[in-house]
């Protein structure tokens, strides 16, 4: 009976067919290692997200002068809007903390490389979308934080010569932030990003689903296949990565839940105390830094105080800082190792993505402490290595010498 | 597709001079919603000045009000810091506000129109946060050279007590000045506009 039934089904929409395609049919490499989960743990946090965003939004509303009142009100009165609320904030943090080992775990075992170009462009492209969603959702409770984050940071487009002025003022849609900056943000926090997210997850997927994952060899698993043209060194993704990717989800979720439960605003760094605050249009907060996810970058935009060729320090600041996302988007073509996994790369390799790893995490401290001489000479130093690293990247991995890559895993 | 494309002249005309029209349709669609962005009329409304009496204010001190969504500092400086403001020239990196912006009247060395009262609208011109007003001398935190002034805690850029911008700080200009005048002895108003100066 309900065989027939899903027949009936699958002759009109093929469902079964395209979860045997995706599933049981769908071959992994055997060997994925831990790191291997953070993809998934990634899809988890967005249903989250989505989730309880959907719930504060029906609490929340987007003015200045009830906007900041209005969480207060999420916090005290709603039916448990504070766990709603807290899962949401934490929830951002733990999403992008994902994202960063995700990151690393492509750059780690050289995932970028050919034929997965379009599946890391995809990746990168959502890690823009999610930077924008971060940002966008921040300016929400309209706390001290809140406001000046979002001033400084639409200022960023006044640095451009002679258009940045209107550009800025385009998208705060008035002189400074102000309630229509507010509205917009909240628009777009709640269906534009969303919506854009949620095309490109489906573009991440399936071009990944198309070529098949790497693995920590960076072995091509399609080179040995068995009579039946299976990869040798593959077992289907059902039962065998559901159940591994499931039991992992568990304990990250209780994880999760232990954060939001006893250290919800973790001691500062996914709640600022200063947003506990209204903003204050007259007073900026004596130490204003962005969340932790974003401290990495916004190092690299302090660490330029020098002007060049006639043009302030502020626009190169701005330039590198946007240029050392950018850099990641190339990475595909910058990489000319002929092995993928940073196993048999070269010494080079391995010594300048330690330093790479190093000088990324040391941006992130600088980028969260206030500005002093020391912080401001490390992340100077820490920025030289990062451009470094993909600058010099391409003749590295071209003259350096590989070990021999195993044609089994 | 474009096989059967190719093989008349005709087609190949059509096909294209639909795309040009649907590409037209497509700008002339983007057109308004890419204009709604920008600040609207009631946004670009200068709203009304305002009047405050300095008489009030103590030498020394300050006070913050709000203009146009804008926080605007005014200061009443002692003589002893005017005096001193030409001497610590050589540390400026615009001491004779050629790129700032401010209105004719303000354009030297006191930034002001009177020189005891400063009117500065409270932005770093860098990312646009709002100093700190720092008068004392040489503070331990801001070392030997600090001869009073503006210190702002999100990149540590430094003015001087007329709003100039000190060398080597993110900051590019001096702190911009309002358009304003003296209506009276010590009545101040702040976003008065003559009608031919456009500032
Ligand atoms: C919310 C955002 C994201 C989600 C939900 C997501 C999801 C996934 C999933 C489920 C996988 C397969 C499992 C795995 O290999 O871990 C995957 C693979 C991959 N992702 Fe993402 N991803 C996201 C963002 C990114 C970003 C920001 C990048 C890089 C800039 C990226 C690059 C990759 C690459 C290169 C692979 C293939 C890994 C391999 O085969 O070794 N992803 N992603
Ligand atoms: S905003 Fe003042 S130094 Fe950057």
């Amino acid at each position: 009976m309900f065989n027939a039934l899903m027949n009936w089904f699958d002759q009109r929409l093929p469902i079964l067919s395209f979860l045997r395609k995706h599933l049981s049919c769908y071959f992994v490499p055997k060997n994925l290692n831990f790191l291997y989960v953070f993809g998934i743990f990634a899809l988890v946090m967005c249903f989250s997200q989505l989730i309880t965003g959907i719930w504060l939004a029906m609490s929340y509303t987007p003015t200045t002068s009830e906007a900041f009142e209005s969480i207060q009100y999420i916090m005290r009165d709603v039916n448990f809007g504070w766990l709603i609320r807290h899962m949401h904030t934490t929830g951002a943090s733990f999403l992008f903390a994902i994202l960063y080992v995700h990151i690393f775990k492509a750059m780690l075992y050289g995932s970028y490389q050919k034929p997965r170009e379009l599946v890391w462009l995809f990746g990168w492209l959502l890690f823009a979308l999610f930077s924008a969603e971060a940002f966008t959702g921040y300016l929400l409770p309209w706390g001290q934080m809140s406001y000046w984050g979002a001033q400084v940071i639409t200022s960023l487009f006044e640095v451009i010569p002679f258009v940045g002025d209107s550009i800025a003022q385009w998208v705060r849609g008035d002189y400074t932030v102000s309630e229509i900056t507010l509205k917009r943000f909240f628009a777009l926090h709640v269906i534009g990003f969303p919506v854009l997210i949620g095309l490109l997850l489906f573009l991440h997927i399936s071009s990944l689903h198309h070529v098949g994952s790497n693995n920590p060899k960076g072995v091509d698993i399609a080179l040995k296949l068995d009579g039946k043209g299976k990869p040798l060194d593959a077992i289907p993704f059902h039962p065998y990565y559901t159940v591994k990717d499931l039991f992992y989800v568990l304990l990250m979720l209780g994880l999760f839940a232990a954060v939001v439960l006893y250290v919800p605003d973790f001691w500062g760094y996914f709640i600022e105390s200063d947003n506990a605050l209204p903003a204050n249009i007259l007073s900026t907060p004596d130490h204003i830094a962005p969340l932790w996810y974003f401290a990495p970058f916004y190092s690299i935009l302090r660490a330029v105080t020098y002007p060049l060729f006639g043009i302030e320090a502020r626009f190169w600041g701005a330039m590198l800082m946007y240029l050392s996302i950018f850099l990641l988007a190339l990475l595909p073509w910058l990489d000319r190792s002929p092995v993928k996994s940073l196993r048999y790369k070269g010494k080079v390799s391995k010594f300048m993505f330690g330093l790479f790893v190093i000088s990324f995490v040391s941006l992130g401290v600088c980028g969260v402490m206030a500005m002093n001489a020391t912080a401001l000479f490390i992340a100077q130093v820490s920025s030289l290595i990062y451009f470094s690293y993909f600058l010099l990247m391409p003749w590295f991995t071209k003259f350096e010498q590989c070990q021999n890559v195993p044609d089994r895993v | 597709m474009s096989r059967h494309l190719k093989q008349s002249s005709r087609r190949r005309f059509l096909v294209g001079a639909t795309g040009v029209m649907g590409a037209a349709g497509v700008v002339g669609v983007a057109t308004p919603f890419v204009c709604s962005l920008a600040p609207n009329e009631k946004a670009k409304q200068v709203r009304a000045p305002i009047k405050v009496d300095v008489s009030k204010i103590e030498v020394g001190a300050m006070v913050t009000v709000a203009w146009n969504g804008l926080p605007i500092w005014i200061l009443k400086r002692d003589k002893q810091s005017l005096l001193s403001l030409k001497k610590h020239e050589a540390l400026l990196a615009d001491p004779d506000s050629i790129d700032s912006i401010q209105p004719k009247n303000t354009k030297n060395t006191f930034r002001s129109v009177r020189s005891d009262i400063a009117v500065y609208i409270g932005l770093c011109t860098h990312l646009g946060c709002t100093p700190k007003y720092r008068p004392e001398l040489s503070p331990i935190d801001l070392g030997e050279n600090w001869h009073g002034g503006f210190f702002c805690p999100c990149h540590g850029s430094k003015f001087d007590l007329a709003g100039r911008v000190y060398k080597n700080v993110p900051a590019p200009t001096n702190l911009e000045i309002p358009p304003y005048r003296f209506i009276d002895n010590d009545l101040l108003e702040i976003g008065y506009r003559e009608e031919s100066e456009g500032v």
